[in-house]
């Protein structure tokens, strides 16, 4: 844990620099590594790196840490009542447990304080610049990075850093989607991303139409069945709504115990539609679309609330919105409906306004990179990103491990580089590749992993970074 | 030493079940940005073993120090039915529950908890004193010098430690015999374990790991002091003429000085 690498912050005033780019100054960082955002990912990114032995900046444009679990934050998709959705065994970083006195699925608040008293337990502030905004990573000679920032809100100047490597740990959950539908414009109602719906108050008593059966839309239909004077659903497709808890257990926990004994997947489809079967029983009884896939194909949703007002007459399941009109939304079986508020819970896209899109490999600028692992990029071996994964359960073990190897990564460049290049080669030759076995295919999942598959796949990496 | 495992499904499939845990604290009355120590007792023993002597001696010297009883021991919950896993899951969940990094120290069986702690929880360092990594060595050494105290524990009965086992003859009798019969019992699974002790996975961090003892140990002989040390790549250091029990025994203060100072000396460990 020594840091021999630790320059203190980075200020081009008291560094005098030999480089420079545009002839503007850029202050050398040395073996420094610069850590993008400090969400949960960024966060565990400077505690690896750390623990590795490489001094860190981690730059984030809020004033302070959490990412998407601080509501504070202008970004962060978080509403009042937001949950996890995966149980405390797979949400928590591996070697920082989560209290034995918290319940199984936290309150949204609970993390965020989780997250502060890991910054503060592995003393991770001081590496953070707050308020400081990253405008442009470009690659510089040597493998290096110049690093350009600035004051949150294009304030103050510009500064150029050069980093050793660079973990991009933005979070993909903040750059909403939206659809396009036709007369959308002409709509009269309310629309609104779920990324502004923060607080039930903000449905109460209104008609409400919900677009999208992601675990975001089902939470905010279950809060308008409760709120609103009225609730509708669309969706596009059937899906399966697993109950949070089955056998009295947390379902993802019941999951992995299959996944533990290696059950195979048809064995664990047929064993949950039949849990599913008893447990929720026939949706389409319900209005509800019969799914058009089988269980582990798409993301899960974990709801345990959504049938039950279904059944209640709280929620009216609809088909997809054909086009709006100006008061009334037309739905795909030619239906109209006429809320008052409409809420897209249609998805987020990730962004990298900051990188030029060739450097990962997606020079059609579509915002799919082309990455092994999600995380290395082909041809820039001092690059790594964190957290550009949507799990079939919590997403900060992941992080953990890919920060983890791309700080055992870093010491083999400097320690055994033969193992760096092979390591390089295995980017090349495996970049794209996936983790989820058989999964719908969709923009929102091309980033979507299997828990197991993923980490298994991390794990073969790791050992093969450090075979003997 | 096996390899670093990512994949844990018994752990996120069957998490170890939470009980009510005791912890003891004493703590200087200046912050001086130490780190924090956390106390690990052996098995039978509870925080109260540290909070005789060295508890108070750390915080005295500018540590945060902090003493817990493993499920089923001293004042935390009944658990006759725990684990070495469990064991370590309480070690862990209370090291992350103290507001800085923390450096474990495990005392006997306790050490081996904390050495599987280490590879659940980044400790700053590790001190292991006199530990119990178990085998079949130890349990012969023990047989020979308490066979009526440790039978029993071969076939799932209690282990009762002697007198002779835990302190040298320089400890007042009646002492002794106040400590000796504060002593609980281990889970009789967690005390399997150390027949057939599965090998941790390696540390999480590398902290730096400090090994000690005394020569005349009547629970841990001197090879298996050796051993450990050596299997975390350094010698231990001894204590001659103290017993087992080295926080409890008469010259208490010598070794526990050893470790701050080593703590103090230890670039790694700050
Ligand atoms: C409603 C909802 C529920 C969810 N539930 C779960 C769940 O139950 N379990 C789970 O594991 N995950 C869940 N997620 C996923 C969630 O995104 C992740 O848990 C997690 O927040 C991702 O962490 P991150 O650090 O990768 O990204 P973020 O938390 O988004 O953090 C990114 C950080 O980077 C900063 N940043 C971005 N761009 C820049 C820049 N150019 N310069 C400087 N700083 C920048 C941001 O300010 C932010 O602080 C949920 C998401 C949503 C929306």
């Amino acid at each position: 844990m020594s840091t021999s690498t630790d320059h203190g912050r980075p200020d081009p005033e008291a560094t005098p620099s030999a480089l420079s780019r545009d002839d503007r100054p850029v202050s050398d960082r040395g073996d420094t590594v610069c850590v993008i955002g400090a969400g949960a990912s960024g966060l565990t990114a400077i505690k690896n790196l750390r623990e590795h032995g490489f001094g860190v900046d981690c730059y984030e444009r809020e004033t302070g840490i959490g990412g998407a679990w601080n509501w504070r934050h202008d970004r962060s998709p978080v509403y009042a009542s937001t949950h996890l959705l995966s149980s405390k065994p797979f949400t928590q970083f591996p070697d920082f447990p989560m209290p034995d006195s918290w319940p199984d699925y936290p309150h949204h608040s609970e993390l965020l304080s989780y997250f502060e008293r890991y910054a503060d337990h592995f003393d991770l502030r001081s590496h953070i610049w707050f308020g400081t905004e990253v405008i442009r990573v470009e690659p510089a000679a040597g493998d290096r990075w110049n690093v350009t920032t600035r004051s949150t809100g294009g304030y103050g100047p510009e500064r150029t850093s050069q980093y050793a490597a660079v973990v991009i740990a933005n979070g993909h959950n903040w750059s909403p989607k939206l659809p396009r539908y036709e007369g959308l414009e002409q709509f009269r109602g309310e629309i609104m991303h779920a990324s502004s719906y923060k607080d039930p108050a903000q449905l109460r008593g209104k008609r409400v139409l919900v677009v999208g059966a992601g675990n975001t839309g089902c939470d905010i239909a279950v809060e308008a069945a409760q709120q609103a004077s009225r609730c509708w659903h669309s969706t596009r497709r059937g899906y399966w709504y697993a109950p949070k808890y089955v056998l009295g257990r947390p379902a993802d926990q019941v999951n992995d115990t299959l996944l533990a004994l290696r059950v195979p997947l048809r064995v664990r489809q047929w064993l949950y539609h039949w849990t599913l079967r008893l447990t929720v029983g026939d949706l389409t009884r319900f209005g509800l679309p019969k799914p058009d896939h089988r269980v582990y194909e798409t993301h899960p949703i974990a709801n345990s609330q959504l049938v039950y007002y279904v059944g209640h007459g709280a929620i009216g399941p609809v088909p997809d919105v054909a086009r709006f009109h100006p008061y009334a939304v037309e739905l795909a079986d030619g239906r109209e409906i006429d809320p008052e508020l409409v809420i897209f819970a249609t998805g987020y896209l990730p962004r990298f306004e900051f990188l030029d899109a060739s450097v990962f490999g997606d020079s059609a600028g579509a915002g799919r990179p082309t990455l092994w692992l999600n995380a290395f990029t082909p041809g820039h071996p001092t690059l790594a990103v964190a957290g550009l994964v949507q799990p079939d359960s919590g997403m900060f073990t992941l992080s953990h491990w890919q920060t983890v190897l791309f700080a055992r990564l870093l010491q083999a460049r400097r320690d055994r580089p033969e193992r760096a290049a092979a390591f390089a080669q295995r980017v090349r030759d495996r970049a794209g590749e996936r983790y989820s076995g058989q999964v719908k295919e969709s923009s929102r999942h091309w980033f979507e992993v299997g828990h197991a598959d993923y980490l298994r796949a991390v794990e073969r990496a790791l050992h093969d970074l450090e075979g003997k | 030493m096996s390899e670093l495992r990512i994949m844990r499904g018994r752990e996120w499939s069957r998490p170890v079940r939470p009980a009510r845990r005791e912890v003891l604290s004493a703590t200087p009355e200046l912050e001086e940005g130490r780190p924090p120590l956390l106390f690990v007792p052996g098995f039978g023993h509870g925080a109260w073993a540290f909070a005789e002597h060295w508890l108070g001696h750390a915080a005295s010297r500018g540590f945060p120090a902090y003493a817990m009883s493993l499920r089923g021991h001293g004042g935390s919950e009944p658990a006759p039915e725990a684990t070495l896993r469990a064991y370590a899951h309480d070690v862990v969940q209370v090291a992350a529950g103290l507001p800085r990094q923390a450096v474990l120290v495990g005392h006997g069986a306790g050490a081996l908890v904390v050495a599987h702690a280490l590879a659940r929880y980044p400790a700053r360092g590790a001190v292991l004193v006199a530990p119990v990594f178990g085998g079949w060595g130890v349990l012969g050494a023990a047989l020979r010098r308490n066979p009526a105290g440790t039978l029993p524990a071969v076939f799932g009965g209690p282990l009762r430690l002697s007198r002779g086992q835990l302190f040298s003859r320089e400890l007042p009798d009646e002492e002794a015999r106040r400590h000796v019969a504060r002593l609980g019992r281990a889970g009789r699974r967690a005390q399997w374990a150390l027949l057939g002790a599965p090998d941790a996975e390696p540390a999480v961090g590398a902290p730096p790991v400090l090994v000690l003892g005394s020569p005349d140990d009547r629970v841990v002989p001197t090879s298996a002091l050796t051993g450990v040390a050596r299997h975390y790549g350094s010698a231990p250091l001894l204590f001659p003429g103290m017993g087992h029990d080295l926080m409890l025994d008469a010259r208490w203060a010598e070794p526990i000085d050893a470790i701050l100072d080593w703590l103090e000396k230890e670039p790694a460990a700050h």
